[in-house]
């Protein structure tokens, strides 16, 4: 079931890309990027099977870290919103040249 | 007869996972991509169960479906984006080909990379860790290699989660005087 696991890790983690690449609402590239921790925790949770306890000690700090930036991130997006009224990325242009 | 069980649960659920995943990749309304997102997590937490990580799936349930994704939902609906716009927020179509060319790319990557004859459990793991779990319990495995071998992460972790804490604060108030 390794191999399965690994190859379902790998297919989540691609479509969290694509969702990062393809869509423009901040909070929508977000909740693909927490898919993609969720992908790399499946496979950190396979590999645990083949060389015990500490991998999924690892995927605990990794869901620690997402829940920082989960806070974090969602604070900035309110911080956006009240500055342009808009979380879609297309309006938010200030950097580019 | 177990073993079909079994197999047939984890493909359940890693289907069911595989499909919400793309679902809430395509929907145009917010709220309904949480919703997917929230059932694929729970599929995965069904998924760690059965990887014998049963402390994590709990965790998984709590904190991941449970309270990350109810504060995302909590900023869709203060930010009132509840409403599904016609206009959708995905790019145009140069910008979704290049974006699935370059999925295709790194699935195909990710696939050679798993024509490697990735190893079964060995017996002896697998029996080395189900003897762990009936001595100690789930929780107690994890905590070893948490409070001995990561000791220095965890403490640190706790700065991390106070540091968020803090920038969540700031970030959210109005004006800093």
């Amino acid at each position: 079931m390794i191999a399965e696991a690994l190859a379902l890790s790998a297919a989540l983690f691609v479509i969290g890309a694509v969702g990062v690449l393809t869509r423009r609402n901040a909070i929508i590239i977000f909740m693909c990027v927490e898919l993609m921790l969720n992908a790399v925790n499946l496979s950190f949770i396979a590999f645990s099977k083949l060389y015990g306890f500490s991998g999924q000690a690892i995927v605990f700090f990794v869901m620690t870290v997402a829940a920082a930036e989960a806070a974090v991130g969602l604070a900035i997006i309110i911080g956006i919103f009240r500055h342009a009224q808009t979380v879609n990325l297309q309006n938010i242009n200030l950097l580019k040249g | 007869m177990s073993h079909f069980f079994y197999s047939f649960h984890f493909y359940l659920f890693g289907i069911l996972a595989l499909a919400s995943a793309v679902v809430f990749v395509t929907r145009k309304s917010p709220v309904a991509a949480v919703l997917w997102l929230v059932q694929t997590m729970f599929c995965l937490a069904a998924l760690y169960v059965m990887l014998e990580a049963h402390f994590i799936g709990i965790i998984q349930v709590l904190v991941y479906a449970g309270a990350i994704m109810v504060v995302f939902l909590f900023v869709v609906m203060l930010l009132n984006l509840g409403h599904p716009n016609e206009i959708s927020d995905a790019r145009g179509k140069r910008a979704r080909i290049v974006a699935g060319a370059l999925g295709l790319v790194l699935l195909a990557l990710v696939g050679s990379t798993l024509r490697i004859r990735v190893a079964t459990a060995p017996e002896q793991m697998e029996r080395l860790m189900r003897a762990r779990l009936e001595e100690v319990g789930a929780v107690g495995a994890i905590a070893e290699p948490l409070f001995r071998e990561y000791l220095l992460a965890f403490e640190v972790t706790s700065l991390v989660l106070l540091v968020a804490m803090i920038g969540a604060v700031v970030l959210g108030k109005r004006r800093i005087s």
